[in-house]
């Protein structure tokens, strides 16, 4: 019953959350008693306890609505988390704001959100378009606009962004924002076009052009690289690692497994090495994953990927080719990690085969080898593809040993791409667990990171799902195969 | 393979084989006499761990034996379950195996085709032949062996594979590969199997779809398919419905001839219906053998009246 809350609540929180982020909310701007104007998207609100200095400190009339809304708000105060954006502009990216503070609050018509190639989100109000033939507009107070109707410069910006970055001209698109700095005061800010990646203007959607932009943004985040030190942009190379690493880990523990539970199973007689051998498997079950981590980098990377490069590729040293982390180390280090889930699953399959099917079996003139090859593997199956997708469950969430063998915070090339030869076994790769970490410790920025962060275990969550359900089908079509009717 | 250990090779080949008995005329008062006192009943021996010899009708040494039993001995670890037994088996005939229970029919059964081999604390003593050849020698094949004979199973036992692939499982670990062969077989063995017409439109699902009584007519068709010498039968019937065991049944009588068939059951009216032979057994001894009809109507020991007129068991 806990364990049901807990799943429950745990995928409800990340579900919300990291579906959240993509929502395209309203843009408000808010200025305050001090004469401060911000422009930006409501991330979230929080109540706090205001204390009595900064209550006293305050201009009459403010602090009579500050005590007004306290007494209406059972003495806390809320304050909202505005996300300004314009990181270059201001220096910062988010700003609190308190409900006393605010005297006045719009939603501006043409205020629009704007996604950069560099510097993050921008946020302001459109104000006019211009037309340069020089890369920055250097003083905008003198540059020539084209139009100064927010309508007309809306229009002609989206005539000339799709396929502005294709273009090799001597023309520069820009759009004028009236942007809001706070207590760095507003300024005009010409915007390059080509350094936008998505742009709209948030106050004026309709709830379907909400759920395009919505849509258009996942999309985004599901087949582009990384930009902005991994908070903006997409997770595609982590997709890819993850689940490159991920099939290729089945690929190889789970013969390797299935070869030693048969021997142990079939072959072994029973007798202390056998159960020495199953003591040790079990105990490997339980050693620490950053050891196995340890191990890989040692024996994988260091001593089999240095003497793979001594033989093959001498020519490069003494930069590593296998000589370090990468996709095939990180793999195998994986299978050894969740060798002991296969086999164990394995031995359990094999001893549920009847054993009437085998009597059957050798009463047909079948040796042992025939037995097990046509009859006993067949029908043990299902219980090694349940042993896969424990393994593979396992392995797809490991972090702590793949930092050591392979995994890097930013490796926008693909382990499988259309370059021969196709399977780059030795390249580093990303990995969604990493990424996790990397977004939400390692940022420059935690407030970006922070929905980031939801959105990837979101997506993480969702690709073990997707190959668990994908072999969890492919198990009840064997089981179908072998369904034994009732009579 | 695990093969266990006899301790001493099995050489009883000069020893008598058939201990000839008299007409029933002989021993007047065991048949007649219900109430014998226990201490000089067989059963009442065998319960004080004495030898008791087999009692073995005239008639059974006048057919030609296929596969022979001489003196077998067989232990499970240090439990004797098989004592001394010595039974022919005639040609083309069907004989069966009665008896209470844990007597040892199945442990005879199964030590034929030497199934007895996979479980490791067996140790056996003495030999059997088949066709003169024997069974239990050092040097023999195992597997070879195996394919001299079919067995069909208490439950039915089909493998998860099709029909057809059941059929034709003993051909294709020979490695037998020519289509039309297998076609052939797995056609004429279904036919011999009686089950051809039932199951001839989908050969290609999955034998396990089948009914009970269905299931172990593959089984059956799935023993004759390599040919072989001897059919060993253990409790077919037991798991299946009345139905079901008639057209089992039905199938012996038609098999009979072409095949020498031994069959263990726990039902005596089916033995007294599909056998030509019958050996009684009672706790690892075989207590008589003889013509089916001789032995149900005229028994020649005592015990084994009462067994089959329901006095014990």
């Amino acid at each position: 019953m806990v364990a049901l809350v807990m799943i429950v609540g745990l995928l409800g929180l990340i579900f919300y959350q990291g579906g959240a982020t993509f929502w395209p909310g309203p843009l408000v701007e808010i200025t305050t008693h001090d004469g401060r104007t911000f422009l930006g998207e409501v991330t979230r609100s929080e109540d706090y306890r205001l204390d009595a200095d900064t209550l006293n400190k305050l201009p009459p009339a403010i602090a009579a609505n500050a005590r007004a809304l306290l007494a209406a708000h059972e003495g806390q105060m809320r304050r909202r988390l505005l996300r300004t954006g314009n990181f270059d502009l201001t220096g910062s990216e988010y700003q609190w704001v308190s409900d006393y503070e605010v005297v006045r609050e719009t939603e501006p018509l043409w205020a629009v959100t704007v996604e950069r190639t560099d510097w993050g989100n921008c946020y302001g109000v459109v104000q006019g378009f211009l037309v340069t033939n020089e890369l920055r507009v250097k003083d905008p107070a003198r540059a020539e606009v084209e139009t100064n109707d927010p309508g007309t410069a809306w229009n002609r910006f989206q005539q000339v962004h799709e396929g502005v970055r294709d273009k090799l001209a001597n023309e520069h698109y820009f759009v004028r924002l009236q942007t809001r700095g706070g207590s760095k005061g507003d300024k005009v800010y010409d915007l390059p076009v080509e350094e936008v990646v998505l742009a709209y203007p948030a106050n004026q959607l309709s709830f379907g052009g909400r759920f395009k932009v919505y849509l258009t943004r996942w999309v985004e985040f599901l087949t582009d690289k990384p930009r902005m030190a991994n908070t903006e942009g997409g997770v595609l190379p982590a997709i890819w690692g993850t689940v490159a690493m991920t099939l290729l880990l089945s690929l190889l523990v789970v013969p390797f497994g299935v070869l030693a539970a048969l021997y142990l199973r079939e072959y072994a007689r029973p007798g202390p090495i056998v159960s020495a051998v199953r003591i040790a498997i079990n105990n490997l079950a339980g050693v620490p994953s950053i050891v196995f981590g340890v191990f890989g980098l040692g024996f994988f990377c260091y001593l089999l990927g240095g003497s793979v490069d001594q033989v093959f590729f001498r020519d490069r040293l003494p930069s590593p080719t296998f000589g370090t982390g990468g996709l095939l180390w990180a793999s195998m280090t994986l299978a050894l990690l969740t060798l002991p889930v296969v086999i164990v699953s394995t031995e359990e399959a094999l001893a549920a085969v009847p054993s009437s099917m085998r009597e059957g079996s050798y009463a047909c003139g079948a040796s042992k080898w025939q037995t097990i090859w046509r009859i006993v593997l067949p029908r043990a199956l299902p219980g090694i593809m349940t042993g896969m997708i424990l393994a593979m469950a396992r392995g797809a969430g490991e972090v702590a040993p793949l930092m050591l063998v392979g995994v890097l915070k930013h490796a926008p090339e693909l382990p499988i791409d259309g370059v021969f030869p196709f399977v780059h076994l030795q390249r580093s790769f990303m990995h969604l667990g990493f990424h996790i970490f990397d977004v939400g410790f390692q940022s420059r920025n935690s407030e970006a990171a922070r929905p980031m962060v939801y959105t990837t275990t979101f997506l993480l969550i969702v690709i073990i799902a997707l190959l668990n359900l994908m072999a969890v089908w492919l198990r009840s079509r064997l089981r179908r195969r072998f369904q034994v009717s009732h009579f | 393979m695990t093969v266990p250990k006899t301790d001493q090779p099995a050489v009883h080949l000069t020893a008598p084989l058939l201990q000839q008995v008299s007409p029933p005329s002989a021993q007047p008062g065991a048949i007649v006499g219900l109430a014998t006192p226990a201490s000089t009943s067989k059963l009442a021996a065998i319960a004080r761990g004495e030898k008791v010899e087999t009692i073995t009708h005239a008639a059974v040494s006048r057919e030609t034996p296929v596969l022979e039993v001489l003196r077998f001995n067989l232990w499970y670890g240090a439990k004797q379950a098989l004592h001394e037994i010595s039974l022919p088996l005639p040609e083309g005939k069907v004989t069966a195996l009665i008896g209470p229970s844990g007597c040892g029919k199945s442990t005879l059964l199964r030590s034929v085709n030497r199934m007895n081999d996979l479980i490791d604390t067996v140790r056996i003593q003495g030999d059997m032949k088949l066709h003169g050849d024997s069974i239990y020698h050092p040097a023999v094949d195992v597997i070879e062996l195996r394919k001299r004979m079919g067995m069909v199973f208490q439950k039915p036992n089909p493998f998860p594979m099709s029909i057809y692939e059941n059929v034709v499982y003993p051909l294709r670990v020979d490695g037998e590969r020519d289509r039309r062969l297998l076609d052939e077989t797995a056609e004429r063995c279904l036919r011999g199997a009686a089950l051809w017409d039932e199951v001839k439109d989908r050969l290609h699902e999955s034998a396990l779809a089948l009914s009970g009584g269905q299931q172990q007519r593959v089984c059956i068709a799935r023993a004759i398919a390599g040919d072989p010498e001897v059919l060993l039968l253990d409790e077919p019937c037991s798991a299946l419905d009345p139905i079901a065991t008639n057209k089992i049944e039905e199938l012996i009588q038609e098999l009979k001839g072409a095949y020498t068939i031994l069959i263990v059951t726990h039902n005596m009216q089916q033995a007294a219906r599909t056998s030509d032979y019958t050996a009684f057994m009672y706790m690892g001894y075989v207590i008589e053998y003889g013509p089916t009809a001789d032995l149900f109507v005229n028994p020649h020991v005592k015990e084994t009246q009462d067994y089959i007129t329901g006095r014990f068991g």
